[in-house]
């Protein structure tokens, strides 16, 4: 990639960025929220037209005007938000677009199915060809997406974001993944915020900050602190600066709870829990051991069977989501930010009052005040940094990690007693997070409640002042922060006593 | 200059507005080919839908009054699709309005600065209960209000059919209602136009006097105050906030403390309220009276068409029920004109929706037009 440059209106979201990546390299991509990385990565794979620049593939310049015709010139890109038909087979998912067919039209499921074993057997990517998309977990849905690619004949592979959404155990499995790949001769980018991760598995490592090229660097010769202040042009600290602090009553009681998933099983069961003001509890565990329904229920998205949740001793079980808001003061910020967190027609200062535009900040008997409206926006998009710095542009035009900090702005200045916060720094820059454990910290710091429900035990470790681990619906140990260690955490999360 | 030039392309290729007047443009492209196929000149036939609307001042009042039950319904359909509901029962709740305004217009007997103000609100009541139903059983039981409404549509029309068969409000034998009260009118001028003086001075100005010769009513006051209240709404309330939300992202609105299910019940009774006063205004302004339907009049359907073409917005829906009105009074004269058939106007709309659901296609048009130069 020669010169790219790409403006959406005045915002130049790529300054005449040049990229080159060879065979058989990983090469990473690295730059703050609204960097610019999705968007040079859009237009590699023909989402986006670059407004100048050329794209030469083995030394011949191609014009890539669409995904088919990047793909056709062996590109594939998995997406953050995977593009998948939920009822169909891993296998009809595969070859949609692509179907291999015998005479008269037919589809040769056979044939097919042979294919993807094979592929699926050389790169390692165990999945069932048979098995429908809604019933895998987010890893395995992945790896359809990664066979997807290799189906269509990808030389070149790009990942954006591809940890965010994994577990620690299915990252792990991708870095296997990628180095199959590498060692078959494809090449791969990857687009992360994990310094960890670039260091274990790439070869270069690109850095772009406010849409310019900074450098591109070998990975074997920096550190992860020189690249971390290389993409936000300061030093970062990874540890959170957090006073000793005596935690005060309990505000948060949940007892006996039970509350049955999608599928009509218990996924939380007997949980019993309290979250005291002036603490930060963090709430570790492997992916699907009950935290969504933990959350649903406190937030009144799902129905609890049994059990009570008292808040300062007033029964919230079975409340609506309103209620729970403004009665009971509960600050949420969900774990799906785009079906959950955010309204994408809605400009920023919209979406920064879904959780109190009928209080009397911004609205008088029934009519909203609109310069309340836009000078609470400034004065947040300031405060956490929101870029591009306009109150008027949709959600939908912002970046994924500035998306999540207007999230955590609405709620963190919602003024919650408790604040649940589900993977809050998922998809933000290294900078971002680092502000976003502060914020948390100054909530607690205030005597309010912070739960903090993360699947990075890192942050689980370094923000939480007490650590409750959550298996098969139950919390099964309770641990202060400060004692604890990474094994012992570990034991616990897969179901053995202390 | 080039500036300009450049942001104004580019906010017609990517702004709604751009799209729908680049919408119309090819729905008339598509006419002219029609009747060129049929054997007709196009250019006459235009022409003639043009005479039709701006020739005589008779003509342009004729086009207000079309356009105004046109623009009322559109707005329904709006509303409710700004909260994700499609409201194709704007047909029944038109029907449910029209009928309830000719019942209180016949059998209530007040001053006209009462009658006329209860005929308009009686009829927005019913008819908000008329597409509450469908919002409340969407609510609670999931039914899709296309479902319900279709459904509701059809009881509406035998509802008022068998109402006008009531001994003591239908003409016997006419499929007719009674005429409603003069004091429940809305017409400007009526009784006065038929004394003597009235007569005189139609004869003696041409143009005020043209004017008059066509039904003139106050409908288009009350359909323009309403697009504005539409447009305050959705855009400056608590309440059009949470509609909105609910149309874009129900979850997120859920999560946020919306509460999903009151919303579309909301949004479904206004939507209702819209059409009904569409009906009662009809009734009030034009036909003073309701009369056994034999199929639906349309005027709901039609609302579906001037909603999207206004791009589901209230102002959007003035443009677009004016646009679609003159097309509709307009289009009735090529007939004797040229004599192509009035369907060619159909058409015209027809394309002109087709390519406004086709932003993506109109889009790449655009941009490959652009590289052509
Ligand atoms: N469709 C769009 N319309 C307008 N602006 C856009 C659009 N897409 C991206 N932008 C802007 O371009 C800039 C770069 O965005 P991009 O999504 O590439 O960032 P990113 O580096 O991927 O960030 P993140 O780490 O948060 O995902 C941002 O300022 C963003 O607001
Ligand atoms: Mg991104």
């Amino acid at each position: 990639m020669i010169d790219i440059t790409k403006k959406f209106g005045d915002v130049v979201a790529n300054n005449h960025i040049s990229l080159t990546i060879h065979k058989g390299e990983v090469h990473a991509l690295l730059g703050e929220n609204g960097a610019g990385k999705t968007t040079l990565m859009n237009v590699l794979y023909g989402l986006y037209r670059p407004t100048t620049g050329t794209i030469r593939i083995n030394g011949k310049a191609v014009s890539i005007r669409s995904p088919n015709v990047a793909i056709s010139n062996g590109i594939g890109m998995v997406h953050q938000h995977f593009m998948l038909v939920e009822p169909f087979s891993v296998t009809e998912n595969i070859i949609l677009g692509n179907e291999p067919t015998r005479a008269g039209g037919i589809v040769d499921m056979v044939s097919a199915e042979a294919d993807v074993m094979r592929l699926s057997q050389e790169y390692g990517l165990s999945v069932d060809p048979k098995a429908l998309i809604e019933d895998l977990s987010v890893g395995s849905q992945q790896r359809v997406e990664i066979l997807k690619t290799l189906y269509r004949g990808a030389e070149i592979l790009i990942f954006d974001e591809p940890t965010a959404v994994l577990t620690p155990q299915e990252i792990q499995e991708l870095v296997t993944i990628i180095k199959n790949l590498t060692a078959a001769g494809k090449s791969v980018i990857i687009i992360t915020h994990k310094l960890k991760e670039i260091k274990q598995i790439a070869d270069f490592c690109t850095i772009i900050r406010r849409g310019e090229h900074i450098d591109t660097v070998e990975v074997d010769k920096v550190s992860e602190e020189e690249l971390a202040s290389m993409m936000v042009g300061r030093q970062v600290s990874f540890k959170v600066d957090k006073p000793e602090q005596q935690a005060g009553a309990a505000v948060l009681e949940i007892k006996n709870l039970r509350v049955v998933d999608k599928r009509g099983i218990a996924a939380v069961n007997g949980l019993n829990l309290q979250l005291k003001k002036g603490e930060i509890l963090g709430i570790a565990g492997v992916d699907g051991n009950g935290q969504t329904e933990l959350i649903e229920a406190l937030t009144g998205l799902a129905r609890v069977q049994a059990g009570s949740i008292q808040v300062n001793g007033q029964e919230l079980a079975n409340q609506t989501p309103g209620t729970i808001r403004t009665n009971h003061k509960v600050g949420h910020i969900p774990e799906d930010r785009q079906k959950r967190g955010l309204v994408f027609e809605f400009d920023v200062a919209e979406n920064l009052i879904l959780s109190s535009y009928n209080t009397s900040r911004f609205s008088t008997f029934f009519i909203l005040l609109r310069a309340a409206i836009y000078s609470n926006a400034e004065k947040l998009i300031k405060l956490f940094d929101i870029r591009p710095a306009n109150a008027k542009i949709t959600a939908k035009s912002l970046s994924g990690g500035n998306q999540q900090k207007m999230i955590i702005a609405r709620e963190v200045s919602s003024n919650p007693d408790i604040l649940i916060a589900a993977q809050p720094t998922r998809g933000l820059d290294v900078g971002a997070i680092e502000y976003v454990h502060q914020t948390l910290v100054e909530q607690r710091n205030r005597g309010k409640a912070v739960l903090l429900i993360s699947f990075e035990l890192d942050e689980i470790m370094n923000v939480s002042d007490r650590i409750a681990v959550i298996y098969e619906g139950r919390i099964v140990g309770e641990i202060k922060a400060k004692e604890a260690d990474e094994q012992q955490l570990g034991r616990l999360m897969a179901g053995c006593s202390l | 200059m080039k500036k300009v030039f450049f942001s104004l392309k580019e906010a017609v290729i990517n702004g709604a507005a751009g799209l729908t007047i680049f919408s119309i443009l090819l729905g008339f492209i598509v006419g002219a080919v029609v009747l060129l196929l049929a054997g007709f000149n196009p250019i006459e036939a235009y022409g003639a839908i043009i005479r039709g609307i701006f020739s005589k001042p008779k003509y342009m009042s004729y086009v207000v009054i079309y356009s105004t039950p046109l623009i009322m319904t559109g707005l329904s359909v709006a509303f409710a699709l700004r909260t994700g509901l499609f409201n194709i029962g704007a047909e029944g709740q038109f029907i449910v309005g029209s009928l309830t305004a000719a019942m209180v217009g016949y059998f209530v007997h007040l001053p006209m600065m009462l009658h006329v103000p209860l005929c308009i609100l009686s009829a927005m009541a019913v008819s908000a209960a008329w597409g509450g139903i469908a919002g409340f059983i969407k609510a609670r039981h999931g039914v899709h209000e296309v479902i319900s409404t279709i459904m509701l549509n059809w009881i509406a029309l035998y509802l008022l059919n068998w109402a006008v068969t009531i001994q003591s409000f239908g003409q016997r034998g006419t499929g007719k209602s009674h005429m409603i009260q003069q004091t429940a009118r809305i017409d400007l001028f009526g009784q006065w136009k038929i004394t003597p003086e009235g007569i005189d001075f139609i004869r003696s100005h041409k143009i005020l006097g043209d004017i008059l010769k066509s039904p003139v009513n106050t409908g288009i006051i009350f359909a323009l105050v309403f697009a504005f209240l539409v447009w305050f709404i959705l855009n400056r309330t608590t309440l059009g906030y949470e509609l909105r939300a609910v149309g874009f992202n129900p979850h997120t609105a859920e999560c946020s403390g919306i509460n999903v299910n009151r919303s579309i019940i909301t949004s479904m009774s206004i939507a209702g309220a819209l059409a009904g006063a569409a009906g009662g205004l009809q009734v009030l302004g034009v036909s003073y009276r309701v009369a056994k339907l034999a199929a639906m009049e349309g005027y709901g359907f039609d609302g579906i068409a001037v909603s999207l073409i206004g791009n589901n917005t209230g102002p959007g829906s003035v443009f677009a029920g004016f646009l679609f009105g003159g097309l509709k009074y307009g289009g009735s004269k090529i007939q004797d004109a040229v004599g192509a058939p009035t369907e060619v106007i159909n058409i015209v709309v027809g394309t002109i929706i087709l390519f406004i659901a086709m932003p993506k296609l109109i889009q790449l048009l655009l941009r490959r037009g652009g590289r052509w130069k």
